[in-house]
Formats: structure tokens, sequence, C-alpha cells
């Protein structure tokens, strides 16, 4: 498909947002929540990264960290080469154009006493000098790109369906003509048969614009069909990363065989036939993660060395990441166990 | 399975309308059903197709006003709900017909122990004494999986995770072991891996307690798994009701097949480009006098604008309300 290397547009490595939990008359510190906690990974130049997992898991914070929308607690960003992991938010500022949201909740997210063409055309406020007619033009341009009618340029969000007002949000985000934008859940809040509209437009937009995408989204199946590659968060750190016809053919690590395996299939002749991973108990407290592997208390694969000793992130196929002692070749090896191969095995069955 | 008897809840001709300041709203339209002994009913449709407006109207939890149910008969243990007094309507909720709804934390009373909440109706239904309730309330949530369940008794709501609560919640409906449950999108706040453990919890508890369940969703996913029986809803009316394999296999509503063809799956073929469904969903200023999905309909012709379509039998215990044949691909002879 390339012919020449893709470019990587996005580097995060290292990264690790914690807030702290203040308690007491005094709001002293007491400890910390490891929303993200030493997370790294790439996204090439025009390729959709999907981030899935459960709510809590950090998802949002990893893409509003990224966006710099928080003063990181460590690790380093680079954007189009760019290292910002440490900028002041004041020299971030000429920066941001390059880098835009998308929201889940397109009513909470527009402010309801401006018009469209005023929500739309805040950005150009912001960040350019072009005049009034100039501006205004470019208002049209981006309507029709979301295909919203410019005749409702004046009308006010509570005018506009669910799906429309997601299209708003979408056309301030290209305002700017940004090269990366961070869709955090942008068709959770919309039903099933408005969702596909407002899919097929981002993904109409990221072809004429060549855009980038951090996908975060808990619906796999959306981001089965959205994504190039997918990254798979459990309590802050990254469990897999694969290209995504891997990660869902043949996902390695447990919690994203859990994971895929309680998605229903709508299609009882296939729902009928499937086995189901049932994980027990809850995801615990990011402000208490387990000791050893993060996932130890629910897996279903558990070793001794899960308590204690935390996996670290390896590619066991070309493009395929999984943090796991299963497919960690030495303490496979003294565990006795040969592990990707059944792996593999048990999630065909599942098929 | 449904046995073709008597069903256990028989409701015809339910008419709901919602009359704000800016006029009436129509949000249920001549909906009729039946809900057999033991089985599990799904329904799915458009968020306003009158999913829950439905259930609500029929057991008299909807606030008049606004609400006003104008026309129907709900027939339950031989008597009209929509007759009976509102003292026998609310021992028949709380002992008879259970509910689950989205937001547990709407539904469970955050001053109360979950101890307590449970133990209420059993004692108010089912005239057990403190200690005997207790000990039921302890069984139950057993029964739906919490651990420690005996400790549990005494905290409340807000100690519970959102995956606990929906038991919770769960557990309270099945207290007095109802004839009916009525679950209206029990699992859509909840995470897939915590939806699992509910739905296999409710495959388990169906097979123990042999209740009849309907189940609102909007994730046909859910319905291919658990429904014994699909009925779909859109635009404040039943466009379709069929078995749930028939419903997958040979949907007849366009409505049904544009909806079955706008999701993704996670396994199986990709497609590269999602359908979609053009259009808006109907507002629902008054009575419908032509099928609610004509303007967004790519079968749509005169007939449609002029009359709403019965709904008429398109197989065995399959039926749809549309003009359209799509075995033929030419209007039906109705
Ligand atoms: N500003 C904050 N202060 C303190 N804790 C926070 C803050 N923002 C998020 N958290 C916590 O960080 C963790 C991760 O939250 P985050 O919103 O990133 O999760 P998520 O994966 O996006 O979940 P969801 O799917 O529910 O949106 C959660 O435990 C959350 O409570
Ligand atoms: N209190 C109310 N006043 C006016 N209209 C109402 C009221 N409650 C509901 N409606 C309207 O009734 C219609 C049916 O609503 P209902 O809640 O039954 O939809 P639903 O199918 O359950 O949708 P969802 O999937 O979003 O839950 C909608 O058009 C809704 O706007
Ligand atoms: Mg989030
Ligand atoms: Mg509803």
């Amino acid at each position: 498909m390339f012919d020449a290397p893709p470019k990587k547009l996005v580097e995060v490595s290292g990264l690790k947002m914690h807030f702290p939990i203040h308690a007491g008359l005094l709001q002293r510190r007491v400890g910390e929540v490891r929303a993200v906690d030493d997370v790294s990974f790439d996204i090439f130049e025009g390729e959709t990264l999907g981030l899935v997992g459960e709510s809590g898991c950090g998802k949002s914070t990893c893409g509003r960290a990224i966006l710099r929308l928080y003063d990181i607690t460590a690790g380093s960003i680079r954007i189009d080469g760019e290292e910002i992991g440490q900028t002041s938010q004041h020299a971030l500022r000429p920066r941001r154009p390059k880098m835009q949201m998308v929201f889940q909740d397109p009513q909470a997210s527009l402010n309801p006493r401006m018009s469209v063409a005023r929500i739309i055309g805040e950005p150009l406020d912001e960040h350019t000098d072009l005049s009034r007619p100039q501006k205004l033009e470019r208002i049209y341009e981006l309507m029709d790109a979301v295909g919203l009618n410019r005749n409702f340029a004046n009308r006010y969000p509570h005018e506009f369906s669910g799906g429309q007002r997601q299209r708003i949000g979408i056309a301030r985000a290209l305002a700017l003509n940004p090269k990366f934008i961070v869709c955090d859940e942008p068709i959770a809040a919309l039903d099933v048969s408005i969702q596909a509209q407002v899919v097929n437009l981002l993904e109409d937009l990221q072809d004429r614009f060549g855009l980038t995408y951090l996908f975060i989204s808990h619906d796999l199946s959306m981001v089965r069909h959205i994504a190039d590659r997918v990254a798979v968060m459990y309590l802050g750190k990254v469990a897999e990363l694969a290209p995504r016809d891997a990660l869902y053919a043949t996902p390695l690590h447990p919690y994203t065989q859990a994971l895929l395996s309680a998605v229903p299939e709508p299609d009882p002749s296939i729902e009928n036939r499937r086995t189901h991973i049932i994980l027990t108990g809850d995801v615990p407290s990011p402000a208490n993660p387990p000791q050893g592997c993060n996932f130890c208390t629910r897996c279903p694969k558990v070793m001794e060395m899960c308590h204690h000793l935390d996996p670290v992130m390896r590619e066991v196929q070309p493009g395929h990441f999984v943090a796991c002692h299963l497919h960690d070749p030495e303490h496979a090896k003294t565990a006795g166990q040969t592990a990707a191969p059944e792996a593999t095995k048990s999630i065909q069955q599942g098929d | 399975m449904p046995d073709g008897g008597a069903p256990v809840l028989d409701v015809k001709g339910l008419q709901t309308v919602f009359r704000t300041r800016s006029g009436e709203v129509h949000a249920v339209n001549s909906v009729s059903f039946q809900l057999q002994p033991g089985e599990l009913l799904g329904v799915v449709g458009e968020s306003g197709s009158g999913k829950s407006v439905t259930m609500m109207s029929l057991i008299g939890l909807l606030p008049s006003p606004p609400a006003e149910v104008r026309a129907g008969t709900v027939t339950f243990g031989g008597a009209d709900l929509l007759k009976v007094r509102e003292k026998q309507l609310r021992d028949i909720r709380g002992a008879r017909i259970g509910f689950v709804f989205q937001d547990p934390m709407t539904s469970l009373n955050p001053v109360f122990t979950v101890g307590y909440q449970l133990a209420e109706p059993l004692r108010k239904h089912m005239g057990m004494d403190k200690a005997a309730a207790r000990r039921r309330a302890v069984e139950l949530l057993e029964l739906v999986g919490i651990p420690d369940a005996a400790r549990r008794l005494d905290d409340y709501p807000h100690q519970f995770s959102g995956g606990m609560r929906q038991r919770v919640m769960i557990a309270i409906a099945l207290a007095c072991e109802p004839e009916v449950l009525i679950a209206d999108e029990p699992t859509t706040a909840l995470d897939v891996t915590i939806q699992a453990q509910i739905i296999e919890l409710m495959k388990e508890l169906r097979q123990r307690l042999g209740m009849a369940v309907i189940w609102i969703t909007h994730d046909l996913g859910v319905i291919a798994g658990i429904a014994d029986r699909v009925m779909v809803m859109y635009g404040g009316q039943v466009v379709e009701q069929a078995p749930v394999k028939d419903l997958f296999a040979t949907p007849q509503h366009p409505y049904t097949r544009a909806l079955l063809q706008t999701v993704p799956h996670v396994t199986g073929a990709r497609a590269d480009r999602l359908n979609v469904i053009e259009g808006q969903p109907p507002v629902l200023s008054a009575p419908p006098r032509a099928c609610p999905f004509r303007a967004r309909c790519s079968h749509a012709f005169a007939r449609c604008g002029q009359q709403n379509p019965p709904r008429v039998p398109v197989g065995p215990g399959h039926d749809a309300a549309c003009f359209w044949n799509p075995e033929t691909g030419a209007p039906r002879d109705v």
C-alpha cells in the first residue's frame, strides 16, 4: 500500500498522567490516580489508530494528554517531529491549530448561545486574521465538507439533531487545517443509524485532507471498521497493540481475548455458536492498581509470576506488540509453556 | 420458548400522547403485542421510537400530565392494567412485574442500604418477617453473583460498582419472583465484559425461574444472543415482529433491513463502507396517517403516503407493517 516507509506523525513514549488525590480538612495529597501509566505508541501519517478499553482505563486522559490539554506527569510526545511533552501552554498556542479534538457529547461541547457560523468560526477568530468575508467563505466551505446545509449557518445547536451537532463539532475541528485529530467517542452519544453517517464522514475527510486520527471508542465493532491499527488499554497501560486484522483474528493478550469474545455478534446463527470468555470481578481502581501485571486479578490464564512481575511490552510478530508473560519467551520457557500457539488456537475455536 | 398458549401479557391498541407546551407528541401509536410465559421478547428501534414509553405506559409509570394513555387494553392476570386502581397496580408492580432500568443510580434509593431495599418488597408483598426477609435478601444477592453477600447487605448503593449496582437492581426486581421482568437497556451503561456477565446471569436466571422477559436494547448483538422473539419499533409503532432467527435471516420491513446493514461486526467479513439510513426520524406531532418511515425509505411509493400500512403476516409468527414485498420486489398484495 505504501511506497515510501510511512512517516510517524505522532510519537508517544513513556507517557504518564497521574492525578493527585486530596483528602481531609486540609486537602492533603494522600495518593494519586494513575490514569495513564507509562504508555508508548506511534501513529503514522494518514492512519487511524483505534484506542479501546473499558470505562476508566484512561483512554480520554491519554488523548487529552497527547494534545497537552494537561501538564503531563512524565514522558515524551512528538507531533510532526516536534517535542511538546514539556512545552509551556503559552508556547503551545501557535502549535494548537495542527492538533484538534472531537468530543463525545455534541450537546455539551457546543455553546448553546452561539450560532453555528460563530461556533465553526471561533478557531478562525483566535488563530487567523482572515477578513470577515474570507471567514464566512471558509465557514461555508467547512459546512459543505461535513454535509451541513449552508442555509443553517445562523441557527443554534438545539435546532439540530445529534448527528448534525456532531457534524458541527467536526467542522470546527477542521477549521484550521489540522493534521492530527483526537476523536474521543465521537459516536457514542448517537443512535445506531446516525453512527454510520458520522463514521463515513470521518473516513471521507481523512481521504480528502490526509488526516491522522486517534479514534477513542469502547465500541470494538466500530473500531474494527474504522481503524488501521488498534491499541487495547487496561488500567492505564497498553496491553496489546497490533494491526487491525491481526488483533481481531488472533488477539494474544488474555484481556483482548476476553474483551473481543464479550462483544455480541448481531447474527443469531453466529452468536449461538460462540463461546464467551466471562471475566469475573470488576476493574480495580487506578488509585490502587494490583502488584505485578495489572490484569492479574481477573486474568483467566494468570500464573504465579504475574502477581509480582509487571510484563514489558514486546513485539512478538511484526507490528504486533503485547505485554503478557505468556508471550515472553524466557518466562514461557521457565513456566513450561508454549503459550502463543495455544492462545491462537483457543480463539479460533471461539469464532 | 413461546408455546402459543395463553399469553402472560396481552397489549392491544396502546396509544400514548404527551401534551407539551409546543403541542402533542404521539409517542406510542396503536401498539399491540403478546408476551408468552417464559419467553424473552427483545425490543429494538431508533432512539425516540417509543420503546420506553410503551413499557412505562402499560404499568402506569408515566407521570400524568404530561402523559395520557388514550386507548388500549393491557391484559395481565385477568385484569386490564389500564383500568385497575392505583393501589392494585402498585402491588402488581412490586410483586408480579419487575423492572430494571438503564441507570441503576436513578432507581436505587441512595439513602437506604441495599439490604433494606431488597427486604422491603419481601415483607410487604410476601408477608415475610424481618429475619426471613433478610435471609432471602442474602440469597438473592448470591443469586445475582455478588460476592460476600451477607456483609454487603448493609452497604449503600454508592459503595457498589456500576455492574454490581445493575446486579442489585436485578435482585430487587426478582425478589418476589415476578411472572414478567421488563428490562429497559439494562446493560447499555455497562462495559462489554460486565454486559457479558449480566447476560450470562439473565440466561441462567430465566432457566431457573421461568419468567417472561421484555428486553429493550439498541444493540442488535445483545438481541441476537438472548431473544426468542423480536419486536422492531419505528416512529411509535411496531413495524415488524418475528422469531429472532427469522428477523435476522429474512427481515421484511425496509427499516429493519437497513438497520441490520448499518452495524459493523467483530467477526467475519469487514465492509469497506458502512451503509447509512439517510434522513431524520419522524416528528410525532399528530397520529400517523401514512407510513412513518416513508421519507427515509428507498422503496416508498404513492400508497405509503396515503395510508399507514397495517401489520400483515409474512411468515410463521412473523408480521411486518409495509406495503412493499422484498421477496418479489413489488408492492404487497394487501
Ligand atoms: N481530572 C481528573 N482528576 C482525577 N482523576 C481523573 C481525572 N480525569 C480522569 N480521572 C480518572 O482517571 C481514570 C481514567 O479516566 P478516563 O476518563 O481517561 O477513562 P476513559 O478510558 O476515557 O473512560 P470512559 O470510557 O468512561 O470515557 C479514571 O479513574 C478517572 O476517574
Ligand atoms: N415527558 C415527555 N414529554 C414529551 N415527549 C416525551 C416525553 N417523554 C418521551 N417523549 C417522547 O416520546 C417519544 C418516545 O420516547 P421513548 O423514550 O419511548 O423512546 P425510546 O424508544 O425509549 O428511545 P431511546 O432509545 O432513546 O431510549 C420520543 O419522541 C420522546 O421525545
Ligand atoms: Mg473517556
Ligand atoms: Mg428508552
